[in-house]
């Protein structure tokens, strides 16, 4: 019991306490001075009645979800696909797709600030094969699809993820499945891909929930705009929280965030039966 | 004739699939090759379409932001967090875990449970109250918040490092408890020593997730001399020091990316081996 204590500390006085705490708050007005006032419902009620900026930011990340997920998940199988032949220099391919998940942060989110500039490195590319591509960070709409695109920059984890899952497929499946006369595709379609399932659900499960948690470059690239087209729901409740300090009504924004997460993994752990394939020895 | 058309396709094939392996390569390597580059530039150099690489390099960005930025407080902070974060987050994480994996005490198998379902919450959910106890502790603007958490062990680590002790053979154990070693003894001579390939990939993880912190840090931090790098970028390309120029902004990025491009090479078996035994990521 002695050796596990430090860590119940640190957990009853920084997650146990704090959450019980935010549920208290969420339903107060408090300005991080003063006492706070209890104010029922209210919060919640103004939330879903009377902010457009925080449905605005829930359809935004719903948005980027919906084509950040499916769009990395194909891209960084693709490139495991790629990366598991045998080649030479296999190495330097690996980490020049790896190490941009590593460094992702604020340095590299300016980078890409340069990089998206109407004359920059991505519209030269464009102009090669002769798109004039957009302004993207003052256009309202194409500045979400430019941080879908840099999140693309960050494939590496994913890929590291999917490339395991590929060296632990048996290689008798396969010689089985060409026995039986089946090409490339429809190995990859009936071998690779139903043995790949749980790797896949892994990734959507992380890539999901760490959709809901985009923030750096929301802040950084876009600062949420032009005209709150990149308003992301944590850039919300960072704003009502920390440059408002409506600490009440954010802790109430905290809440619903969890509640979020919290349905969407249920849900698909709840799915995941029907189509994801355990082996007993797939790794995990 | 068929067979010819056959190596044909083949050889096309090949040369396909090289052709997306090192074109992709170079495009996720070029905005790095892009960063380098600005950083060494000067401002004119930026506006001259002919040129591609700045020659000679322009050293003067690095020692302009040293000198003229309070980077070097920037980057001490980030070290102390994230050496502290490292090293003792790294080694209460070990004893905590070896208390999971080894030792049975009531509620055990609860308070594990427990640890597993703080990995779901992300610390967004519960920011507002956290800072306001950082504020009665009177620690806003200091170090302490990011430092504090961290020294009770990390979940993620604790989880990694508990699945790890538990594929070590409880015999080896037993042979050293009747050799008359206590527990803290077989901690540290017989499951530390096995274990260094999961501790290697708990601090890598641990060195990324401190040095690229932001959220909190961005929060509890203010004073220009007390933020940690991530931070003091903010502040760099806001405008605060009057200045809105790429090269020391790139320059300053560079300060930041390096060291993690650094520990990366050295321990890259870590990182690798870190996401694919644990599925979490860094």
């Amino acid at each position: 019991m002695l050796f596990v204590t430090p860590w119940l500390i640190t957990f009853l006085w920084f997650t146990l306490g704090p959450f019980i705490a935010s549920i208290f708050l969420s339903f107060t007005n408090y300005r991080f001075i003063g006492l706070p006032e209890w104010v029922g419902l209210n919060n919640y009620v103004r939330l879903f009645t009377d902010d457009a900026k925080f449905i605005r930011s829930v359809i935004n990340t719903l948005y980027y979800t919906a084509v950040h997920v499916p769009g990395i998940m194909i891209m960084a199988f693709f490139v495991a696909i790629l990366l598991n032949q045998k080649v030479k220099g296999q190495p330097i391919y690996r980490t020049a797709f790896y190490l941009p998940s590593v460094t992702a942060g604020v340095a590299t989110a300016y980078l890409w600030i340069l990089l998206l500039q109407p004359n920059g490195l991505v519209n030269q590319f464009l102009g090669l094969v002769g798109i004039d591509g957009p302004n993207w960070l003052t256009s309202s709409t194409w500045a979400m699809p430019a941080l879908i695109l840099m999140s693309f920059w960050g494939l590496g984890t994913t890929m590291i993820i999917y490339l395991a899952a590929l060296q632990g497929i048996p290689q008798h499946l396969y010689e089985a499945a060409s026995v039986d006369g089946a090409g490339v595709i429809r190995k990859m379609w009936h071998v690779t891909v139903p043995m790949m399932t749980p790797a896949i659900f892994l990734t959507a499960v992380l890539q999901i929930i760490g959709s809901w948690q985009v923030f750096t470059q929301a802040l950084i690239v876009t600062n949420g705009g032009p005209r709150d087209s990149t308003l992301f729901i944590l850039l919300h409740l960072y704003r009502t929280g920390f440059e408002y300090f409506q600490m009440g009504y954010a802790s109430a924004i905290a809440w619903v965030l969890f509640v979020i997460i919290l349905v969407f993994t249920i849900l698909q752990f709840g799915v995941a039966r029907r189509w994801v394939y355990y082996e007993g020895s797939t790794e995990r | 004739m068929r067979s010819t058309s056959v190596r044909v396709l083949r050889a096309l094939t090949r040369a396909l699939f090289y052709l997306l392996l090192i074109g992709g390569s170079i495009m996720y390597a070029i905005p790095f090759i892009y960063m380098v580059r600005w950083s060494f530039m000067t401002t004119s150099q930026v506006y001259d379409p002919d040129l591609f690489w700045p020659f000679p390099p322009a050293w003067e960005n690095y020692t302009y932001v040293w000198q003229h930025h309070p980077v070097p407080w920037w980057l001490f902070n980030s070290f102390i967090v994230t050496f502290i974060g490292v090293t003792v987050g790294t080694f209460v994480s070990c004893v905590v875990a070896y208390g999971f994996a080894r030792l049975e005490f009531p509620g055990n198998r609860v308070i594990f449970m427990v640890l597993l379902s703080t990995m779901m919450l992300p610390l967004h959910v519960t920011i507002i109250p956290v800072v306001i106890i950082f504020r009665d502790l009177g620690w806003l603007d200091t170090l302490w918040p990011l430092i504090v958490p961290g020294l009770g062990g990390g979940a993620f680590y604790i989880f990694i490092l508990r699945q790890f002790f538990m594929t070590i053979p409880i015999e080896l154990d037993e042979a050293a408890r009747t050799d008359g070693a206590s527990r803290l003894g077989i901690l540290f001579r017989v499951i530390l020593p096995l274990s260094r390939p999961a501790i290697a990939t708990v601090a890598a993880l641990a060195f990324i997730g401190n040095w690229n912190d932001f959220f909190l840090p961005l929060i509890v931090l203010n004073s220009p001399d007390r933020i940690t790098l991530p931070v003091g970028l903010r502040y760099f390309a806001a405008g605060q020091y009057m200045e809105q120029q790429h090269t020391l902004q790139m320059a300053v990025a560079m300060i930041s990316v390096m060291p993690i491009i650094v520990v990366f090479f050295f321990a890259q078996r870590q990182f690798v081996r870190g996401i694919t035994l644990t599925g979490i990521k860094g």
